[in-house]
């Protein structure tokens, strides 16, 4: 399955987009992507891929690349504490 | 004293799309009661309503807008355009905070929640769709018609059953009144067409059945009514402070003097004489009206036994000897009880009757009840200068409206 081919197609289905004017090095504030829209193209997602994918990993998707990248991970299995803790930090450095 | 009109008004209801053939459908008595359409409703005991013929959304909103709109949210929004447009008003930009929105609605995003319920418990899903809350919120109306129009005064969303948006046109008509703004779209939109909703109501035991004959089963104030039938729709009307009116040219419907409203402090479903009574004296009382003066009552006239009968008491005792000579209708038996749309999709046949001298009637009238004995416009509309007219609101939970309208002079 071509994960990136899979997120384009979703994206434009939910934004009501055209697939072809999306590629992997669009951002979300490109395809004007806000956040209620984000959150209902991770609800997409996890409905296509059957999965969960955690608050924390969710907040580092803000571009096609990063959705796929992130995707990828959590479908393989992998290890995403290093995400994790991005997002971690992300937070203290804007409440600080 | 700021004065407060008339200058915009907009109805998407189950009789007619837009306030002209609304209004025309009332006056020749047409019902617009059906069996219902959303859904298969053959397992219900209740197989009627008053739904919006051949609606598609995608009619009359691009795909991506509709995502965010429950079914009450794009009524609310289509009455709201119809009003605006009508009015013909152009906003500056520095207008924009003395212009606001008041909307009623009892049930809020009704299908939403169905749906939403429906997926969690009988279909086990894990998550509910992200637009979930947007969609089913009671102000998501109100917000999305702030939006639309660039509204950024005074706003909010009332929620008291079936006297919602007889509420909501009487605090925005308050809101100009006592300058916290110059211009106001008030009403109310409903969409309640649910197999959980009609259900609910079921069990209530306050619907008509009417399954063999829809067209006739709310039949208010006649002495074989059977209860009432649930409709859908909305209803919004622009309010402008008189001068603003004046200096633009606007073409005035009729002025809104009065606004009453109460509480039956007494039981959660069962109307009492007392409360709509003073909530009658109270709008009558603020417009300086005589109750001899009064020409059309729209009533609440839901269909129920107790509700017509009890308002006929209202009346006679408000209005005493003036009660019998009065014109009273009840216009759900034709766009059925919208619920928190229906005090204003009433106030626009109001607004209509005082306009155009035309008093629409109570269809499905068929026989005198002795609980019932005023004139209550059977079945025919009735030609009749309206100088003043009332329309009352009454709803489960004792929180009345009452609105008063007469012909701006």
């Amino acid at each position: 399955m071509d994960v990136t081919q899979k997120v384009v197609e979703i994206i434009a289905r939910e934004q009501h987009l055209d697939a072809s004017k999306i590629t992997a090095d669009s951002t979300f504030a490109e395809l004007g992507i806000d956040s209620l829209d984000g959150v209902n193209i991770l609800f997409a997602l996890e409905e296509e891929f059957k999965l969960d994918i955690p608050d924390t990993v969710a907040q580092n998707m803000r571009s096609v690349r990063q959705v796929v990248d992130s995707l990828t991970r959590v479908l393989e299995g992998k290890d995403v504490s290093d995400l994790v803790a991005m997002a971690k930090g992300e937070t203290t450095a804007t409440t600080s | 004293m700021r004065r407060v009109v008339i200058t915009g008004v907009g109805v998407f209801a189950s009789t007619g799309k837009n306030a002209g053939d609304f209004f025309d459908t009332l006056v020749h008595a047409r019902s617009a009661i059906r069996r219902i359409r959303q859904f298969d409703p053959t397992p219900l005991t209740v197989q009627i309503a008053a739904e919006i013929p051949d609606y598609e959304p995608t009619d009359y909103f691009p795909a991506k807008r509709l995502d965010l709109l429950d079914r009450f949210s794009q009524f609310g929004l289509l009455a709201a355009t119809e009003a605006m447009e009508s009015s013909g008003v152009q906003l500056r930009d520095e207008e924009r905070p003395r212009f606001g929105v008041v909307a009623g609605s009892g049930m809020g995003g009704a299908s939403t929640f169905d749906t939403g319920y429906f997926n969690l418990y009988a279909k086990q899903a894990t998550r509910l769709h992200p637009f979930t809350i947007p969609k089913i919120m009671h102000n998501a109306a109100t917000s999305q018609i702030c939006m639309e129009f660039g509204a950024q005064g005074p706003s909010l969303t009332t929620a008291t059953a079936c006297s919602s948006s007889g509420h909501a046109i009487g605090e925005a008509f308050h809101m100009i009144k006592f300058d916290m703004a110059d211009l106001m779209l008030a009403g109310g939109s409903e969409a309640p067409i649910t197999f959980g909703m009609i259900r609910s109501w079921e069990s209530v035991r306050v619907l008509a059945i009417g399954n063999g004959d829809p067209s006739r089963a709310c039949r208010p104030f006649s002495a074989d009514r059977e209860g009432l039938v649930m409709g859908e729709g909305a209803a919004m009307i622009l309010l402008e402070e008189l001068e603003h009116a004046k200096q633009r040219g606007a073409r005035i419907y009729a002025e809104i003097s009065g606004y009453g409203l109460s509480s039956d402090a007494s039981h959660i479903t069962q109307l009492s004489i007392d409360g709509p009574a003073r909530a009658v004296r109270m709008a009558l009382a603020e417009a300086q009206v005589n109750p001899a003066e009064v020409d059309y009552i729209n009533a609440h006239g839901t269909g129920t036994r107790l509700n017509d009968a009890t308002e006929t008491q209202v009346i006679k005792e408000v209005f005493g000897d003036h009660a019998r000579r009065l014109a009273i209708s009840s216009t759900k038996s034709m766009h059925g009880h919208t619920m928190g749309a229906t005090g204003a999709i009433e106030m626009v046949a109001t607004i209509q009757a005082v306009d155009r001298g035309v008093i629409p009637p109570t269809a499905n009238y068929t026989q005198p009840d002795p609980e019932c004995d005023l004139d209550y416009v059977p079945n025919q509309a009735r030609e009749k200068a309206v100088r003043v007219a009332v329309s009352n609101s009454f709803a489960f939970g004792g929180l009345n409206a009452v609105l008063l309208v007469r012909r701006f002079e």
